[in-house]
């Protein structure tokens, strides 16, 4: 291995108010080497990162490029050392091509030539085995394209130091095992890369060393092939923590809800869910797995009355004593008014299921508060829920009379999921509930939704981690472009089985494309 | 192809970064700071400019006696603080659902129109306690009607109802020109006091002219406290404000609250048009509004929507405007351009000082160091 450094940390720190976002970090980045940057959500990985890439500035430290100290105030500074960074969020122009996008902002003072730059691309794509067409418009792109997209652009400036922000959490596993595979062939021409990610596995297997944030301070640095998950876990939270997901049986399985012909289109026009059909039954986790934006939201929006679904479509809700009610054509309110105990989660949690600004007890009776026949708001049940709800599920907060939008991502799922488990559900949605949580409130959320399980709720669980999913649920539902592409055994399925099907209706597009 | 660093590049001397959250005392001091900077500044150009030969002093003495001067003049500030008060609740109602309405004046103006056209129709030919009674109904409906067609679009079009408002706003003053013109073809364009159904005074002097308005302000503002904190309605308002996606998700009715909100709004506008053309004026006048649907949004914004501090930002707008009234005529201002530059740097800095409240500015101690040594 190349033992230069390529860039080298002393002491940062960085503050927002009275939160420290990192303290006292020192870090080091050697040339041809895969550094993987650990640590929970908002131990300060990103911040960190963004500091050298140019968007914030370090309140104190100094940063080392090839030895010589730098200052870094903006992005562009940055590209004058050779770093760049891939952000988790892409920052791509949606109507320019793959090429377009990757000379945006580029000042260099020869005469502008589209061909040329092309042709740039293509070669910087064919050594290092990307697969990209710099005429294709990022519209037209699935996300691996556009990361590839961002990766390039990141490489045609010039980069030596590559940031890569969560790079696979939008991926299937085998795209993440091509990015992967990119990222070698980077590492042998001698490009510095760091990777921020909290998944376990994919650390142990692309990089050479990991660094450990946590709570914005470093823990320390360890040789990946000296390590195991155990170890890198007990550094990451601070104490061992069992890692293993509980699937009980299911118990007394009944059909809860059937779903069926289920179609909806967005407002352009664009079909969303395609003719979906299938059956939750109480005492089982149903998983729903598929890349991003594949029907997942639309599916549970429409079950909550929260999307218009076209005619011929049915969801069907049964009730304790076998009753059929049909739920499509109302609206969430006259769901709640009919008896029905469905619970839902929802995706965007501050914007959806919460009210940011309120507080815990005010959000509390975001469901409730039409009770009473007075036109005033009656505050004394929601503020006790609210009471018992942080003492049940530690809910880490001031006191319950501070908005919501102040908490950690962690805190502000437990008021959600606890809001939604108190209603006592017959069915439970749930979208994303462990998304930007650190461990220890993973675990809380999976143990919750198993004691729903257990108590004989039908849960529908759409989830990202494939693992998570594998190990949870007891039957997986894939969904690809809005169609149901396979429902599989969770006890029996394998990642790259559900890749495939995640992927299926995108590659039989593809067939189709190419021979037209 | 590797960009070359061509310039030195030199760390920021200072950043800003914000604030977790202020002290109340610390916000009260910076506001007050504020403020007497800008009595000072007010000071300096009035006693710079002026003619008169009174100096510096004087301003402030004048200053107070626009509106502590004399007994007339403190109901006078009490009844133009009401007024004010009143209006920037109905703003607050539309603002805490981000309803941006900017069409105060208007709604004030056909409220205005609504209950003169009573008077001047009925007055003398019916009792004037049913005169009264229809001039009421008459106002609130008028200036509910004028906020609610922009909240129909809104609620049903997504149309944006900042522009369709403020529109509103022109559309309503020409109408009350037109309608002045077409009572009084021959007139001025101004209209005398009408002596028919005026609304009751209730005692001596100017006093018993203005505490009609003033008690039905304070009855106002209890009434908007309590209905935005402790209504059903005040909470629904206020979750379709901060998240429709949350207000759609809960099963609230986005159109209704969107429309029964905005006729609330335009109703207390209408309240307000009838206190000035029914109880104040006895007439009508195409500027009657005073500009509060403008006013109002910053007594609002000053006290953050909440009704009882909107009592102190209304104080203060009133002191301002009048003291400065009194403060030209005293030094023998004859245009209102002066006052108009001095209210304004006041308003700038009262805006300007709640930077240093949500933010702080952080210097590089290094560099300082640096240029100390």
């Amino acid at each position: 291995m190349n033992q230069e450094i390529a860039l080298e940390l002393k002491h940062i720190s960085k503050y927002f108010g009275s939160v420290v976002a990192n303290k006292d970090v020192s870090l080091t980045v050697r040339k041809g080497e895969i550094l993987s940057l650990l640590g929970e959500n908002g131990s300060g990985k990103t911040t960190l990162m963004n500091m050298i890439s140019g968007i914030y500035f370090p309140d104190e430290g100094q940063i080392f490029v090839n030895g010589k100290e730098i200052v870094i105030r903006s992005p562009l500074d940055a590209f004058h050392y050779g770093i760049g960074m891939v952000h988790q969020h892409f920052k791509l122009v949606d109507v320019f091509t793959a090429a377009q996008n990757i000379v945006l902002g580029v000042k260099d003072k020869k005469r502008f030539n589209l061909k040329e730059v092309n042709e740039r691309v293509m070669e910087i794509s064919n050594r290092y085995g990307f697969h990209i067409d710099p005429k294709k418009k990022i519209y037209d792109m699935s996300v691996s394209e556009k990361q590839t997209v961002e990766i390039v652009k990141v490489l045609y400036r010039g980069a030596d130091l590559l940031i890569l922000d969560e790079p696979t959490a939008v991926l299937t596993p085998q795209e993440t095992e091509k990015l992967f595979a990119v990222l070698r062939k980077m590492k042998e021409d001698g490009k510095a890369i760091i990777i921020i990610t909290h998944k376990l596995h994919e650390v142990l297997s692309v990089s050479d060393r990991v660094a450990v944030l946590r709570k914005g301070e470093y823990i320390g640095s360890v040789v990946t092939a000296e390590t195991n998950e155990a170890e890198l876990t007990e550094m990451m939270v601070g104490k061992r923590i069992e890692l293993n997901i509980d699937r009980p049986d299911p118990v007394d399985s009944r059909l809860k809800l059937n779903v069926e012909h289920l179609t909806c289109k967005n407002k352009e026009g664009v079909t969303t869910l395609d003719d979906v059909s299938f059956k939750a039954y109480s005492g089982e986790i149903l998983g729903i797995a598929g890349i991003s934006g594949a029907g997942q939201k639309e599916l549970l929006e429409a079950i909550a009355g929260l999307e218009y679904a076209y005619p011929g479509s049915t969801v069907t809700y049964v009730t304790q004593e076998g009753e059929e009610e049909e739920l499509i054509g109302l609206s969430p309110k006259e769901i709640r008014d009919m008896g029905v105990a469905l619970s839902f989660v929802p995706e965007d949690r501050l914007g959806m299921g919460l009210v940011g600004s309120m507080d815990m007890a005010d959000n509390m009776m975001l469901k409730s508060y039409t009770k009473g026949k007075t036109p005033f708001v009656e505050r004394k049940d929601p503020t006790s829920l609210a009471v018992k709800i942080m003492n049940e599920l530690e809910v880490v907060t001031p006191g319950i009379h501070t908005p919501v939008s102040r908490l950690s991502g962690g805190n502000v799922q437990k008021v959600l999921v606890g809001r939604e488990i108190a209603a006592s559900p017959q069915v439970l949605m749930v979208a994303y509930p462990v998304r930007g949580l650190d461990i220890n409130s993973s675990y809380l959320i999976y143990s919750l939704l198993n004691e729903q399980k257990q108590k004989g709720v039908s849960v529908i669980f759409v989830g990202e981690d494939l693992d998570v999913l594998i190990a949870l649920c007891d039957r997986i539902m894939v969904l690809a472009s809005g169609k149901i592409t396979g429902i599989v055994d969770g006890r029996t399925a394998t990642k790259e089985g559900i890749g495939l099907l995640m992927t299926k209706n995108e590659a039989m597009r593809q067939e189709d494309k190419n021979e037209s | 192809m590797k960009v070359e660093a061509t310039e030195k590049i030199h760390e920021p001397l200072f950043h800003i970064a914000k604030r977790e959250s202020v002290p109340l005392w610390q916000g009260i001091v910076v506001r007050a700071v504020a403020i007497v900077i800008g009595l000072v500044v007010c000071g300096i150009i009035v006693s710079a400019s002026s003619s008169s030969g009174k100096n510096f002093f004087e301003v402030y003495a004048s200053l107070f006696s626009g509106i502590f001067g004399s007994e007339r003049r403190i109901w006078l500030a009490l009844q133009d603080m009401a007024l004010l008060l009143g209006v920037a609740l109905a703003l607050v109602v539309s603002f805490k659902m981000k309803f941006w309405n900017l069409g105060g004046n208007g709604q004030i103006l056909m409220g205005c129109l609504a209950c003169t056209t009573c008077m001047h129709y009925l007055g003398g030919k019916l009792p004037d306690a049913v005169v009264i009674l229809l001039m009421i109904i008459s106002s609130v409906l008028a200036g509910a009607i004028w906020a609610v067609i922009p909240a129909l679009f809104k609620a049903f079009f997504k149309t944006n109802e900042s522009l369709f408002t403020l529109m509103m706003n022109y559309i309503a003053l020409h109408i009350v020109s037109a309608t002045i013109t077409a009572w009084f073809p021959k007139g001025t364009g101004a209209m005398a006091p009408i002596e028919y159904a005026n609304l009751p005074v209730l005692g001596e002097g100017q006093m018993g002219k203005s505490l009609l308005p003033i008690l039905v302000v304070v009855v106002l503002t209890g009434a908007m406290f309590a209905y935005l904190k402790f209504s059903k309605h005040g909470y629904e308002l206020s979750v379709v404000g901060e998240s429709e996606n949350t207000a759609r998700y809960v099963g609230i009715n986005v159109k209704v609250v969107i429309i029964r909100t905005m006729i609330l709004s335009g109703a207390i506008c209408g309240i307000i048009g009838l206190l000035l053309s029914g109880a104040i004026n006895h007439n009508v006048s195409s500027n009657m509004d005073g500009n509060m649907g403008f006013t109002g949004i910053m007594v609002a914004w000053l006290a953050k929507f909440n009704p009882v501090g909107m009592i102190f930002s209304a104080f203060f707008i009133t002191f301002i405007t009048r003291g400065m009234g009194q403060v030209c005529t005293d030094f023998g201002f004859t245009n209102d351009a002066l006052s108009d530059i001095i209210i304004g740097i006041i308003y700038f800095l009262i805006i300007g000082c709640e930077f240093f409240i949500s933010y702080k500015i952080r210097f590089n101690k290094k560099l300082l160091r640096k240029k100390e040594s």
